[in-house]
């Protein structure tokens, strides 16, 4: 697969990890903070932690947009869906999500009509092929996912499909990144900046990054040569007691972002003027509603919605994990109540999530001593 | 739902419900196959029920699995199958060229393998049930004397190896129900592996040690499953874990796992170090096993843990499959 | 939000301006190509797709200056160490023996 296999190669990959041993300062330890879920996921599928030194940290950030998601949110759009006419489409990641009488996929079996789909344009697919239904797309996503529903939302319009609606979960990374380092508790380094959110709304938001905190931020891609490279990158920049912000995932992300993508979000949503993040609280201006231009389409105005709000309970302790000031198995829950079977909180639930990332690729290699060789 | 896919769930209903009621009697681990004795021989007997939708799909139908499937469950529990029973469960409705169809793919496929089909039972449901058709077929076989499976024989060092590329099912069948959009050159694998398994044994039997086929769940549930039964570790070698382009492709495209998606067509057999050549030279002269390879072994840390090893000396991982693999996005 | 997979454009589709046909290692799916209007790929351009979206173009040239950014790790230091062993400063100049490191 090109423009994947090269930034793969076993080879450059341990030169990497020899010029990041070379980079470290042995004398120091480093926290460096993956912002966004699909590195935290890339980072334990590949191992890498097995080719970096141990004076170097990777604490995962809370750019994981179901594990942030607040079980109200899912109940409400169920509850929606429960309307007879109503088609829940949502991505799989969505699927086992509970919420407080089940996952979207325990309503299925109790009668509730809940697809799968792979992009918001499928959605909009299944509402031209049922004209007599009502599909109404449950959104999730950051920056990165957010300018396809606007697309999507815009054709709709278009074509003028009415029997579609979006039920908008969609949150800004930036308040996130803000909450890490408002947070009393934490201490970091540096930043592996989000790779895929880059490419919509480009470099300069992580500016005030550098400049206010005095933290480098690397923007990265997924593959283990891109966070390696950026790690490298970050620890130059440490070296030298510089602080900027650096694009190594050049080939895709541009330095201001992508203009149609932040113009087609514009057009369909505005800021909402606080929403509430689980495990992080009430954050102001971090997350999109949809504009009275298109209420048609919006499922909070179509629709009744309950507002339901749920707490966790008291012992999971998802919001610290979050933020990175707790690891998955310091949380009193995990291995035990909280599995990927029966997840308690949002860390668990979503594949990406820090508590599942680290049970299912991580939690027993611990009992492993020697080095892993090759084995054929 | 989570019950049925092959994992977790699946395991523990057999485990925590099934047989304690049903299976008390059992006197070996549950395999793919079991064995009774009767007047001083020896039957293995196996079932399975097919519940693929839809029922036509490139490579194959579910007609043609029901037969493969159940033979296969046979062979890598080290039988020959000779006969078998079947029972429809046929939705109202159901247009007769279809169920024909599935017939004559069930009746090549016996042909195909020299087995014989001696009885059945037909039953209809209302419309809106049984997804068209449910088939389920019973399998009696002879074992084979020269072969012993069984997980505790199965030591570190032992090699792991695996008859050829995984996940062509599983994604065949994914995009054939048409709701991903996603096109392919990708057909299921399904076919008879009792010749492959006949040939391995030819050569390597004193060292076979362990065999399965990984359906549903993949080749990471079947190798949990060993690891649990035998309390050692299976280490492999992704880079040796032969898959097509396109399963590789789309896994990429939709963030799946290839070692959880199923396959109709391949087994895993662990195989003493010494043997492991043999085993595999045998394969390797065999139609349609030129990819065989050895893709791990056997050791004894992390004890019931399978793990995934690259090149440059990174790991992870890979535990039972839990519900259905499902696309995702982030 | 994060996955997002390399994908060649094969062919766009006929009567619809924002479509094309996108393979990844032999899987084709119409991928909307609407978030790059402002320089719309043709066939045979890369892009990068996230739930059935082109959100940017690959650069070709981007992309191999990063591999030979990543072949070159390591060469400069060993460059420098290597002049070091002759007994040179960073400078270029000979450093006296005795000080000298080997």
């Amino acid at each position: 697969m090109r423009y994947v296999d090269e930034f793969r190669d076993p080879e450059l990959i341990t030169k990497a990890s020899e010029e990041i041993y070379r980079l470290a300062d042995t004398g120091r330890h480093y926290r460096i903070m993956e912002v966004c879920g699909g590195h935290t996921h890339a980072i334990y599928r590949f191992g890498l932690k097995d080719v970096l030194p141990a004076n170097i940290e990777l604490i995962h950030g809370p750019g994981c947009p179901v594990c942030v998601l607040p079980m109200g949110r899912i109940d409400d759009g169920l509850a929606v869906a429960k309307n007879a006419d109503v088609i829940f489409a949502a991505f799989g990641d969505m699927m086992r999500v509970p919420g407080t009488h089940g996952s979207p996929f325990e309503h299925k079996a109790r009668g509730t009509d809940v697809r799968i789909v792979y992009s918001p344009a499928d959605a909009l697919q299944l509402a031209r092929k049922n004209p007599d239904r009502h599909v109404m797309f449950f959104a999730i996503g950051f920056e990165t996912t957010a300018p396809s529903t606007a697309l999507t939302l815009m054709r709709a319009k278009m074509e003028g499909i009415r029997n579609f609606s979006i039920f908008c979960n969609h949150v800004t990374i930036v308040p996130a990144i803000r909450a890490i380092l408002d947070s009393p508790d934490m201490r970091l380094d540096a930043f592996i900046g989000p790779g895929h959110v880059s490419t919509v709304i480009g470099c300069r938001p992580y500016e005030w990054i550098a400049r206010n905190e005095g933290k480098p931020v690397v923007t990265s891609g997924f593959e283990p040569l891109d966070l390696l490279q950026s790690i490298v990158m970050l620890l130059r920049q440490l070296k030298a007691g510089e602080a900027r912000v650096e694009n190594q995932y050049k080939r895709v992300v541009p330095w201001e972002g992508n203009r149609a993508a932040l113009k087609a979000m514009a057009e369909v949503f505005q800021l909402r003027p606080y929403f509430e993040w689980r495990g992080l609280g009430f954050i102001s201006q971090s997350a999109l509603k949809i504009r009275d231009e298109y209420a048609e389409w919006d499922a909070e105005q179509r629709f009744p919605i309950p507002g339901t709000r749920v707490t966790d309970p008291k012992a999971a302790q998802c919001g610290e994990v979050l933020k990175g000031v707790l690891k998955p198995a310091q949380c009193k829950l995990f291995g035990n109540e909280c599995t990927p079977e029966h997840p308690i909180g949002a860390l668990m639930v979503s594949s990406e999530g820090s508590c599942a990332a680290y049970y299912n690729y991580e939690h027993r290699k611990a009992a492993l001593v020697t080095s892993i060789s090759s084995v054929a | 739902m989570a019950h049925g896919a092959g994992g977790k769930a699946s395991r523990r209903l057999v485990e925590g419900l099934f047989a304690p009621l049903l299976f008390a009697n059992a006197t070996a681990p549950l395999g793919d196959a079991a064995r009774i004795s009767t007047d001083g021989s020896s039957i293995a007997i196996t079932t399975d029920s097919f519940v693929v939708k839809p029922l036509k799909f490139p490579g194959g139908s579910i007609g043609e699995l029901a037969v493969n499937g159940t033979l296969n469950d046979l062979a890598v529990s080290g039988a020959r199958g000779q006969a078998m029973v079947v029972t429809f469960v046929l939705e109202e409705g159901l247009p007769t060229p279809v169920l024909e169809a599935e017939v004559r793919a069930m009746a090549a496929a016996l042909r195909r393998a020299g087995v014989v089909m001696v009885g059945g039972d037909t039953k209809v449901v209302e419309r809106g049930k049984a997804d068209g058709m449910y088939i389920t077929t019973t399998g009696i076989g002879r074992p084979m004397p020269q072969v012993r499976i069984d997980a505790q024989s199965v030591q570190p060092g032992d090699k792991v190896l695996l008859s050829g590329p995984i996940g062509d099912h599983g994604i065949t069948i994914l995009l054939a129900r048409g709701e991903l959009d996603l096109e392919a050159d990708l057909s299921s694998d399904t076919r008879c592996v009792l010749p492959l398994v006949e040939a391995m044994v030819e050569e390597a039997a004193p060292g076979i040690r362990w065999m399965r086929d990984p359906t549903r769940g993949g080749v990471a549930t079947s190798l949990n499953e060993l690891a649990r039964d035998c309390g050692l570790s299976i280490v492999l070698s992704e880079e040796e874990i032969p898959m097509r382009n396109e399963v590789r492709g789309a896994c990429e495209l939709l963030g799946l796992d290839p070692l959880h998606i199923a396959n109709e067509g391949q087994f895993l057999a662990v195989v003493a170090p010494e043997y492991a050549d043999a085993a595999l030279n045998a394969l390797h002269k065999t139609d349609g096993c030129e990819d065989a390879v050895v893709i791990g072994e056997v050791r004894a840390e992390p004890a019931c843990a399978v793990l995934v090893t690259t090149r440059y000396g990174g790991s992870r991982i890979v535990d039972m499959l839990v519900g259905d693999p499902l696309p995702r996005i982030c | 939000m994060c996955l997002a997979i390399p994908g060649k454009i094969i062919e766009l589709v006929p009567n619809q301006a924002h479509l094309g046909t996108v393979e990844v290692a032999g899987v084709r799916r119409k991928v909307d190509l609407g978030l790059l209007v402002d320089d719309m790929p043709v066939p045979g351009d890369w892009v990068l797709i996230h739930v059935g979206f082109a959100m940017t173009k690959i650069s070709e040239r981007d992309a191999a200056e990063q591999m030979h950014l990543l072949q070159m790790l390591g060469e400069t230091e060993q460059a420098i160490e290597e002049v070091r062993g002759y007994g040179l400063d960073d400078s270029g100049s000979f450093r006296s023996m005795s000080s000298g490191t080997s």
